[in-house]
C-alpha cells in the first residue's frame, strides 16, 4: 500500500472487499486459519489502513475510526462465520467417523451367575428373615446323637434305618454325613434363648443313587419356632405365608397325617401350585408338625411349659415344580450353562 | 402294604364301584401315602375251555405244535366273544391231555404288555384265541406249559369266565406304611383305618375266630441275656395239626391275593402261614413235625453256634440272635426266618404252628446284623398286636382243614408273659392346646373309642386304656395325633405367630452372601459340587499323611473321602463342562472342607431324651469335625473370548489372584501377596494370600500344577484360588472407620527404579509406601519393564504416586521430597536406583 492511501470508504471498501475474498476462498477450518493473518490479522489491509490513524489531524480522526471499526466488525463477523461453518463440518465428519455398530458391541466383562439352588435359599431364607426369624446352620458331618438320638429316633427304631445314612470311619465315632438339617434344630435349642424362631437351610446327604429325581447329596430348609402357646394352627398359617411368597397369592397348603420321630403330631405338606406348568396342582411339599416332647427333653426344654413346631422342604424340589426343572441330573453336574440360565435371579 | 380289594371287602364296606384309586384317595387322609395300584392288566373274554381233540404237527422248523379243537362255550352256546362254541387253536405246548379243561383268551381279550389277542394266520392254520400258561395270565414264573386247571383242582363249566374263577378281576392298593403303624401291615389295619377314613363298618377278622389252646408241647422261654432289659419273646403259642395234605393246590382266589399282595405262591401250607400274616399282621411259622427233636426253647443263640436258614444259607450266629431251638440246636432265627432243617414239604404231615410275640429290638438286630430283612421282621420291628398270636394260629388251621385236609390236634401250647394294657392320660384341654382345634370332650371319646381305646372321664382328663395293637401310643401328643388325624387335618384354623423381633442375618451369613454375589458380578459363574473324592484326588493339594474324614459306606468304594480342598471337584466339573465344549470357563464354590476331628475313635452317645451333662455334649461337640467354609475358584480358557475389536484374554494366575481380591474386597478386606509353592499348585506363578498388614494366610491362589492340569484333561493353564472363609470373615473389620475426603489440588510424581529381578515388586511397594510419609495419597505399580538398557539381571519397576496434604495446595518440591525419601529407603533395603 502506497504512502499516499487515506482512510476513506472507498479504501476501506477495498480492503474489506479484499478481505472477504480471501475468507470466502477457504474451504475448512485449516486453509481458514491459514489466512487469518492476511485477512483480518496484523498482516491484513484493515490493519494497515488503521495504521495510519496516528498521522490523521485530531477532527478526521473519529470519521476514520468509525470507518475502521465497522470494517473489522464486517471481517471478523465473517471470519467467525466462517469458522463456525467449517467447525461444524468438522465435528459433523468426526461423529460420523466415530461411529460404530453397537449391535457388535463386544463384552467387557464376562457375565457371572448363582446356582439356583443357592439362590433359592437366600430367597427362602429371606421371607423368614422378614417375620423376624432367625438363619440356623450346621455341621455336615454330624454326631449322631444330633442327627437322630436327640431328635428321637431310638438306635433301634425303623425309622432309623430308613434314613439311608452315610456314616464316617471309625463308625464307633457315631459320626454320620447329617441325612436332614433337623440337627440344627437341637443345636439351636440349645445355643438359643428361648423363644426361639429359625429357619435352618443346608446340604444333607442320603444313600440314593442320582437319578431324574434323587441325589445323595441334596439341599433342605428347615423351619423351627419353640414357645409359649404354639399350636398345630401356628404351624398352618406359617406354612400359609410361606406358600403365598413362594407361590403367589391363590397358594395354600394341606396336611396329611404322617410320621416323623421327632414331630407329633405330624403332617405331610402339600401345597396347591397355582403357576404349576400344565394347570394349578397339589403338590408334595415336605413335612411338618409339633415337636415332639422328646426333643424338647434332649435340649433341656420344659414340655410341659413350651411347645413348637418345626417344618422341612428339600431345595431341589421346591426348585425343581416352582421353576420347572425336569431333571436333578441338571442341579448336580456343574454345568455352568444351568446357573447362567438363572443368571442371578430365580 | 398292599391290600388286594376283594379281600379288604371282607372287613370293611367297600363303596360300590371302588378300584385301588379311590381307596388309596380315602386311606391318604387318615396318614396312608398312596404307593400304587395293581392289577394283572387282563381284559376279557378269558374263559375256561375243554380240549376235544388235537393233532400234533411237525414243522419245517423242527418244532413240533398241537392243532387243537377247543371247546369254550357249552354245546349251541355262543363263547365268550359271541362267536362259535369250538375253536382251532395252534398251541406250542404239549404238557395237556384230551378233556383237560384249560384257560382260553378268546379274540379280543388284552393280556398284559398291551398284547392284543386275536384270530390270526399260523402253521397253515386260522388260530382263534390263545390257550394260556399261568405266566401269562401273571398268576406265576410258570411257562413251562399252558395252564391246566386240574392241577389247582378245579374242574368249572366250560366257559366260565376264567378271570372271576382265577381272581384276577382282582387289584390291589399299596399305601405306604410309616413305622408308627405296624398294625397297618395287615389287612385287618387297614380296614380298620379305610373305616376311619369313610366311617364304613368294620369288622374286626379275629371276632369269626375261636381260638383254642393246645396242651402237652413243651415251649420254654429262656432269655439270659435281654436286649435293653426286654425279654425276647413275651407270647409264645403253637398249635399241632396232623393228617396234612401238604402236596394240595393252594385255592386260585388264595393265590392271587397273595400274588396282589407281593407274595409268591410256594405250598399250602406256607401259603396259609402267609395269608393269615397278610390279614391280621401276626407272622406265622410252620415246623414239620416229623423233623423237631423234642420240645422248642426260645433263647440266645450260643457262641459259634450256626444255622441254615430256608433260604439255604449257612449263618453264624451272634450272641444276641434269639433263636428258636429244639435238642438238635437252633432250628430258626426267631422272627426273622425259619430253618431249613425244618421245613415243610410237600411229604409233611403232621405240622407244628408257631405264632409267637417277638421283641421287635431283638428283631430288628437280627434282621440287619444278617441283611435279612423279612415279612416277618418288618412286622416284629414295628410291632405285633400281643393279642392276635392265638386267633392267627386258630385261623391257619380252620384253612388246613379246609384246604389241606388237616385236622387239628390237641397237642400244643400257650405261654403268654404280654404285659397289661397300657393307660395314658390325657389332660382335657391338651388336645385343643397342641392343635388350636376345639374339641368337645365328648368328640375326643369318641375318636378314641373309634380307634380302639378305652376312654374314663377322670378329673382334669381323659384316662386312656391304648388298645393292645398300637405300641406307638406312649404319650398324650400321641393322642393328639389320633384324634387331630381322625377328625382331620382340614380342622385345624391358620394364625401367623408373631417371631420376636429379629436381627437380620448374622455378619457371617452377610458376608457369605456377599462373597457370592460379588463373585457373580463380577464374571464368576457359581457350580455345586458332591464333597466325595478318591483319595488320589485329595491329594492333589494336601500331602498324603494329612488325615481326612472317611465314610465307611461310599456309594463308589473309591470317592470314600470328604474333600479336604474345593478345587478337586471343582476341576472335575470343569473337567465335564470341557467335555460338552464349555472350554472357557470361571466357577467357584462356596461350601465346607472336612478336617477329621483331634480324637474321634470312639464316643459313647449320651441319651436321647433327656438333656446331657455339660461335658458329655462338649465331648460330642468335640467330636465332630471342624468343617470351614472355603470358596474355591477355578478359570479354564479365556476369561474373555475374542470379540469384535477384542482380542481374547486367556485366564491364569491374575485371575485367580483377581478373584481373591474380589472375595477380600466383599467383606472390607485387601490382600498381600506373596510368592509361595503349595502343593499343586504352579510353583512360580502362586501367591499365598495375606489379609492386608498380617501374617494371616488366608488361602492361595495361581495356577494349577500344568502336570495336574494335563492329567485332569485340562489344558495346562488353569487358574485356581481356595481361600478359608472362616478365616477371613474373623478377620473382617466389625465397622469401617471413615476417613476424611481431602479437597485439596493433589501432586502426582512417577518413579523408575532400577533394582534386581528377584526382589517382589510387593515388598518394593511396601517400602515405598511406608517411606513416602503422610503426603502419599496413592501408589501404583504401572510398569515392570526388563531388556535392553539395563544391567542383566536387573529389572526397571515404575510407579505412579500420588500426594495430598489436607491443609494446603502441595507444591511439586514438597511431593519430590516425600518421594525421595521413598527412593532412599527403596535403595537401603534393595539398592535400588532411579533409573536414569
Amino acid at each position: 500500500m502506497s504512502e499516499n492511501v487515506e482512510i476513506t470508504k472507498a479504501s476501506v471498501d477495498a480492503v474489506v472487499s479484499d478481505a472477504l475474498t480471501l475468507i470466502q476462498g477457504a474451504t475448512d477450518l485449516a486453509s481458514l486459519k491459514a489466512i487469518r493473518s492476511s485477512a483480518v490479522g496484523e498482516n491484513s489491509g484493515i490493519t494497515k489502513l488503521s495504521s495510519l490513524m496516528g498521522k490523521l489531524p485530531g477532527d478526521q480522526k473519529a470519521d476514520a475510526g468509525k470507518l475502521i471499526t465497522a470494517a473489522r466488525a464486517e471481517l471478523n463477523e465473517a471470519f467467525s462465520k466462517a469458522e463456525a461453518v467449517f467447525y461444524q463440518a468438522e465435528q459433523n465428519q468426526k461423529l460420523l467417523e466415530e461411529s460404530v455398530d453397537v449391535t457388535a458391541a463386544p463384552m467387557t466383562q464376562v457375565l457371572g451367575a448363582r446356582h439356583p439352588l443357592s439362590l433359592l435359599q437366600d430367597e427362602i431364607s429371606d421371607v423368614f428373615i422378614g417375620m423376624g426369624w432367625e438363619i440356623a446352620e450346621g455341621p455336615e458331618v454330624e454326631s449322631e446323637w444330633f442327627n437322630f438320638d436327640a431328635l428321637n429316633f431310638d438306635a433301634d427304631h425303623p425309622a432309623r434305618a430308613m434314613q439311608d445314612t452315610f456314616f464316617v470311619e471309625p463308625v464307633e465315632a457315631h459320626l454320620v454325613l447329617r441325612t436332614h438339617t433337623s440337627p440344627v434344630q437341637v443345636r439351636s435349642l440349645l445355643e438359643r434363648e428361648l423363644p426361639v424362631y429359625v429357619l435352618c437351610p443346608g446340604r444333607v446327604f442320603r444313600t440314593d443313587e442320582l437319578d431324574a429325581t434323587h441325589t445323595p447329596v441334596f439341599h433342605q430348609v428347615e423351619g423351627l419356632a419353640v414357645d409359649k402357646g404354639l399350636t398345630m394352627a401356628d404351624l398352618k398359617g406359617t406354612l400359609e405365608h410361606f406358600a403365598r411368597i413362594m407361590f403367589g397369592p391363590d397358594a395354600k397348603i394341606r396336611l396329611r397325617p404322617s410320621f416323623f420321630p421327632f414331630t407329633e403330631p405330624s403332617a405331610e405338606l402339600d401345597v396347591w401350585h397355582p403357576g404349576a406348568k400344565g394347570g394349578a396342582r397339589w403338590v408334595e411339599w415336605g413335612g411338618c408338625g409339633m415337636v415332639n416332647p422328646n426333643v424338647l427333653l434332649a435340649a433341656g426344654i420344659d414340655p410341659e411349659v413350651y411347645s413348637g413346631f418345626a417344618f422341612g422342604m428339600g431345595i431341589e424340589r421346591t426348585l425343581m415344580f416352582r421353576n420347572d426343572v425336569k431333571d436333578m441330573h441338571d442341579m448336580v453336574e456343574a454345568d455352568v450353562r444351568f446357573s447362567k440360565q438363572f443368571g442371578v435371579v430365580l | 402294604m398292599r391290600v388286594p380289594l376283594s379281600w379288604l371287602g371282607e372287613f370293611v364296606e367297600l363303596p360300590k364301584h371302588s378300584n385301588a384309586e379311590t381307596v388309596m384317595a380315602e386311606l391318604v387322609r387318615v396318614g396312608l401315602e398312596e404307593e400304587g395300584a395293581h392289577g394283572y392288566g387282563l381284559t376279557g373274554p378269558i374263559v375256561v375251555g375243554q380240549v376235544l381233540e388235537f393233532v400234533e404237527e411237525e414243522q419245517s422248523n423242527g418244532k413240533t405244535i398241537r392243532w387243537c379243537q377247543i371247546r369254550v362255550a357249552p354245546a349251541g352256546q355262543k363263547a365268550g366273544d359271541g362267536g362259535e362254541d369250538v375253536r382251532g387253536i395252534v398251541c406250542g405246548a404239549r404238557n395237556f391231555e384230551v378233556n383237560d379243561k384249560v384257560v382260553v383268551t378268546l379274540p379280543g381279550a388284552v393280556l398284559p404288555g398291551d398284547f392284543k389277542i386275536a384270530a390270526r394266520s399260523t402253521y397253515g392254520h386260522t388260530s382263534d384265541g390263545m390257550i394260556a400258561s399261568s405266566r401269562e395270565l401273571g398268576l406265576s414264573e410258570d411257562h413251562e406249559g399252558i395252564l391246566r386247571l386240574v392241577t389247582l383242582g378245579l374242574d368249572p363249566e366250560v366257559g366260565t369266565d376264567a378271570l372271576a374263577l382265577l381272581g384276577l378281576d382282582d387289584q390291589a392298593a399299596e399305601v405306604n406304611v410309616t413305622p408308627d403303624r405296624g398294625y397297618c401291615f395287615s389287612i385287618r389295619g387297614i380296614a380298620r383305618e379305610f373305616a376311619h377314613a369313610t366311617g364304613a363298618k368294620f369288622t374286626d377278622p379275629i371276632d369269626s375266630v375261636k381260638p383254642v389252646h393246645g396242651e402237652g408241647f413243651k415251649i420254654e422261654i429262656k432269655d439270659d441275656a435281654p436286649i435293653r432289659g426286654r425279654v425276647g419273646s413275651t407270647k409264645f403259642v403253637v398249635r399241632s395239626v396232623s393228617n396234612v395234605n401238604a402236596a394240595a393246590p393252594t385255592p386260585p382266589w388264595m393265590v392271587s391275593r397273595l400274588k396282589l399282595a407281593g407274595m409268591r405262591s410256594i405250598s399250602i401250607v406256607v401259603d396259609i402261614t402267609n395269608y393269615v400274616m397278610l390279614e391280621m399282621g401276626q407272622p406265622l411259622h410252620a415246623y414239620d413235625s416229623a423233623k423237631l427233636n423234642g420240645s422248642i426253647t426260645v433263647r440266645r443263640a450260643k457262641s459259634g453256634e450256626t444255622l441254615k436258614t430256608l433260604d439255604g444259607q449257612e449263618r453264624n450266629l451272634h450272641a444276641e440272635d434269639l433263636v428258636i431251638a429244639d435238642a438238635s440246636g437252633a432250628i430258626g432265627l426267631a422272627g426273622v426266618m425259619g430253618g431249613a432243617a425244618t421245613e415243610v414239604s410237600s411229604e409233611s404231615v403232621s405240622v407244628l404252628l408257631e405264632s409267637a410275640n417277638f421283641d421287635g429290638v431283638s428283631i430288628a438286630r437280627s434282621a440287619r446284623r444278617h441283611k435279612l430283612p423279612s415279612e416277618a421282621s418288618k412286622r416284629y420291628e414295628r410291632g405285633v398286636d400281643p393279642k392276635v398270636a392265638e386267633f392267627a394260629a386258630a385261623r391257619a388251621i380252620a384253612l388246613l382243614e379246609e384246604f389241606a385236609g388237616a385236622t387239628a390236634d390237641s397237642l400244643g401250647s400257650f405261654v403268654d408273659n404280654s404285659a397289661t394294657d397300657k393307660t395314658v392320660f390325657l389332660p382335657a384341654d391338651f388336645a385343643s392346646e397342641l392343635t388350636g382345634v376345639e374339641y368337645s370332650a365328648a368328640e375326643i371319646t369318641k375318636t378314641l373309642n373309634e380307634i380302639g381305646c378305652i376312654v374314663a372321664t377322670v378329673d382334669g382328663g381323659f384316662e386312656v386304656m391304648v388298645p393292645s395293637w398300637r405300641p406307638d401310643i406312649t404319650h398324650k401328643t400321641d393322642l393328639v395325633e389320633e384324634v387331630a388325624r381322625i377328625t382331620g387335618y382340614d380342622r385345624i384354623p391358620s394364625r401367623l405367630p408373631v417371631a420376636p423381633p429379629g436381627r437380620g442375618l448374622s455378619k457371617n451369613q452377610k458376608m457369605r452372601r456377599a462373597v457370592l454375589n460379588q463373585l457373580s458380578a463380577t464374571g464368576h459363574v457359581e457350580v455345586l459340587t458332591y464333597p466325595f473324592l478318591k483319595t488320589e484326588q485329595n491329594s492333589f493339594f494336601a500331602e498324603d499323611n494329612i488325615a481326612r474324614v472317611v465314610l465307611a459306606n461310599a456309594m463308589q468304594e473309591d470317592v470314600n473321602e470328604m474333600r479336604l480342598s474345593m478345587l478337586p471337584g471343582l476341576i472335575d466339573a470343569a473337567k465335564r463342562n470341557v467335555s460338552r465344549t464349555l472350554t472357557d470357563l470361571s466357577i467357584y464354590e462356596v461350601g465346607l472342607v472336612f478336617n477329621p476331628a483331634k480324637s474321634n475313635n470312639e464316643v459313647t452317645l449320651p441319651s436321647g431324651t433327656v438333656l446331657p451333662s455339660a461335658k458329655d455334649l462338649e465331648l460330642l461337640h468335640e467330636s465332630v469335625p471342624h468343617q470351614p467354609l472355603s470358596l474355591g475358584v477355578v478359570f479354564v480358557g479365556n476369561r474373555i473370548a475374542d470379540q469384535v475389536g477384542r482380542k481374547a484374554s486367556r485366564s491364569g494366575y491374575a485371575d485367580a489372584i483377581q478373584a481373591a481380591r474380589v472375595a477380600a474386597h466383599a467383606v472390607g478386606l485387601e490382600l498381600d501377596l506373596e510368592q509361595a509353592t503349595p502343593k499343586g499348585f504352579h510353583p512360580g506363578r502362586t501367591a499365598a494370600l495375606k489379609i492386608k498388614g498380617t501374617e494371616v494366610t488366608v488361602g492361595f491362589a495361581g495356577e494349577l500344577h500344568p502336570e495336574l492340569a494335563l492329567a485332569n484333561d485340562l489344558p495346562r493353564q488353569v487358574g485356581v484360588a481356595e481361600i478359608n472363609l472362616e478365616l477371613l470373615f474373623a478377620n473382617a473389620p466389625e465397622l469401617i472407620q471413615a476417613g476424611a475426603v481431602d479437597t485439596y489440588p493433589a501432586a502426582t510424581q512417577d518413579l523408575s527404579l532400577v533394582i534386581d529381578v528377584q526382589v517382589p515388586a510387593g515388598e518394593v511397594l511396601e517400602v515405598l509406601g511406608g517411606a513416602a510419609g503422610e503426603l502419599l495419597e496413592e501408589i501404583v505399580l504401572v510398569d515392570d519393564y526388563r531388556g535392553t538398557n539395563l544391567e542383566e539381571g536387573k529389572k526397571s519397576l515404575t510407579f505412579a504416586l500420588r500426594f495430598r496434604a489436607n491443609d494446603r495446595t502441595l507444591t511439586q518440591v514438597e511431593a519430590s521430597v516425600a518421594r525421595d525419601n521413598a527412593v532412599s529407603a527403596a535403595n537401603a533395603k534393595f539398592g535400588a536406583t532411579i533409573r536414569a
